[in-house]
């Protein structure tokens, strides 16, 4: 699993500064650190699904992909970088964009989904003290409040076997409501936010059919892309386009930990479908529109029950499906949500240290009263967007961090190592690995392969369809043996 | 005899603990406005902290964050 997140970009004082000109310089900042720059920066490997040994020249096709990600690429000077953990960093839809490397764990997954924010602070302070560049400032939120969203996804590798109808009939509830733990807290109600007031979720209102292939109109609930950077005979990956971009590390690991074990469940058949709701596009705006959370969801059998009251029944269907055996990621997760909805179904200020909409909305309460604002103030839009500030001085949420004021999983420490070190268990540690002991001879490289220029008359490409080989265990020694790329490859080669 | 004894223990028990409460809320109420204090004075202190690191011009920070959309 991964997340991939888009950055709202901002140059103060000058909004109509070109997106696409100020996300670039802010990936090519992050590209100048020394274990990028060195050898020459490796290109994305547009070339998907045909393993090949390419001529010298190599060209990108690019058919698979968007023609405005590749004009990004070309235009701009290669905005776009692959780190030595295995992540990508680069400009989509005008926006920069984080995608952490592939990880197995939801600990793992928040891990490098701060990362990604961490790079981000980092690649606009390095802009920041570029000749010719100045202050650039990111945000890690989903919506301008002035009808414009950008995505906050999360990935996740499923069987080829699940038929995908299972998907959208048991999913559909689970995304709906899990907003509850999950929302990033919003001040403004409709895509403009044209009407005032405080809801649970950024990206609830940008949301108008239940299933779809579309992700930047028309807004599905579950989205249907089908593009599995991996061996298409044997998996999917389900890409889930319906999140807010959380800070909270909570907030993230319940998001993803509870994603993954329902959806396990969805692949094993655990679910009968009693849960299915009436109208999931209404209901979903009407629960993020509740933050008192009672609110009741009409269900297909005629039955009522709040957003809380939903998860706790996944949640029990989920206990009774891992059972007592339960690895210790996984009863984590379950012990987490479990006292997570046990708070909300009280009072949702109880987990204001966790989970991101109640810390926000815990300051917005505190602060309205003091001045005595209503909900169309500035003042509060201006502090729901600076709790979303990278910036560690600047961000109300990272000002929150810094008071013990937020519980988290991980020490800066973990994060800032994860900026350079892939996940162990992973094709990850692979292409990490690659881009940090070949910088000079990786030429270009993507999720599912790794190119290398090694002299010889033509490329070589290493395909990497098996996302769960490749790992430490699996070619760590090779690393420690090979120095040279060459060495690698006829290692690879002859195996 | 145990009932009686329960009995009576648990009447002694509630008056005497009825005393506690009535003293230990005397006692104990400058300790409880106190941490009320420190409540309001963290919660001051938080606000304060957001003023001082909240864009100056509010209005002009918030109208100028205009994104293209995404995905």
């Amino acid at each position: 699993m991964g997340t991939e997140i888009e950055y709202g970009i901002s140059v103060p004082g000058q909004p109509g500064a070109n997106p696409m000109v100020t996300s670039s310089q802010i990936v090519n900042a992050y590209a100048a650190r020394p274990e990028i720059s060195k050898g020459g920066r490796a290109r994305w490997d547009y070339e998907e699904e045909t393993p090949l040994r390419d001529a010298r020249g190599f060209t990108y096709t690019g058919a698979l992909y968007d023609p405005a990600e590749n004009l990004a690429d070309e235009d701009t000077g290669l905005a776009n970088v692959i780190l030595t953990n295995g992540a990508r960093l680069y400009v989509d839809h005008a926006h920069p964009e984080y995608s952490t490397p592939e990880v197995t764990n939801p600990r793992e997954a928040v891990l490098f989904d701060k990362a990604g924010e961490m790079t981000m602070a980092e690649a606009a302070h390095r802009a920041a003290h570029s000749p010719g560049i100045g202050a650039i400032n990111l945000y890690k939120n989903n919506t301008d409040n002035k009808g414009a969203s950008y995505g906050a996804h999360e990935n996740y590798l499923m069987s080829r076997r699940t038929p995908f109808a299972d998907i959208v009939t048991h999913f559909t509830p689970y995304l709906v409501t899990r907003q509850v733990f999950a929302g990033a807290g919003r001040v403004g109600i409709g895509q403009d936010a044209s009407e005032h007031g405080f809801q649970i979720s950024q990206r609830a209102d940008f949301f108008e059919v239940e299933v779809g292939l579309e992700t930047t109109l028309k807004r599905p609930i579950i989205n249907t892309r089908d593009e599995p950077h991996a061996d298409a005979e044997r998996y999917r990956r389900l890409h889930v386009i319906i999140g807010d971009a959380n800070v909270a590390e909570y907030a993230t690991f319940l998001k993803v930990g509870t994603a993954s074990i329902v959806l396990s469940m969805i692949e094993d058949g655990a679910f009968d479908g009693s849960l299915a709701v009436s109208e999931p596009v209404a209901e979903l705006r009407s629960i993020s529109h509740d933050p008192s959370l009672t609110h009741k969801v009409e269900l297909r059998n005629g039955k009522r029950m709040t957003a809380v009251e939903l998860q706790q029944s996944i949640l029990e269907q989920a206990e009774a499906y891992c059972g007592a055996d339960a690895d210790p990621a996984t009863r984590e997760v379950l012990d987490q949500w479990a006292f997570v909805l046990d708070a909300l179904a009280r009072d949702p200020f109880e987990v204001a240290d966790m989970l991101d909409w109640p810390a926000k909305l815990g300051l917005l309460h505190r602060y309205r009263d003091r001045e005595n604002l209503d909900w169309g103030s500035h003042k509060l839009q201006a502090i729901d967007l600076q709790y979303h500030d990278v910036r560690p001085e600047k961000g109300l949420y990272h000002r929150l961090v810094k008071r013990g004021s937020m519980k988290r999983l991980l020490t800066d420490a973990e994060v800032m190592d994860a900026m350079v070190e892939p996940p162990a268990d992973t094709r990850a540690f692979f292409r990490g690995r690659c881009l940090a002991r070949y910088p000079s001879e990786v030429v270009a490289a993507s999720w599912d392969s790794v190119i290398f220029d090694v002299g010889a008359d033509s490329l070589v490409r290493v395909p990497m369809m098996e996302p769960e080989r490749g790992t430490k265990e699996h070619v760590g020694e090779l690393f420690d043996r090979c120095v040279a790329a060459k060495d690698l490859l006829d290692v690879i080669t002859a195996e | 005899m145990a009932a009686k004894d329960s009995g009576g223990q648990s009447q002694s028990q509630r008056s005497r603990q009825e005393e506690d409460a009535e003293t230990t809320e005397a006692a104990v109420d400058p300790e409880v406005a106190e941490r009320h204090e420190e409540i309001t004075e963290e919660v001051d202190d938080l606000l304060d902290e957001i003023d001082e690191v909240l864009e100056t011009n509010s209005e002009e920070f918030v109208r100028s964050f205009v994104q293209k959309g995404g995905q």
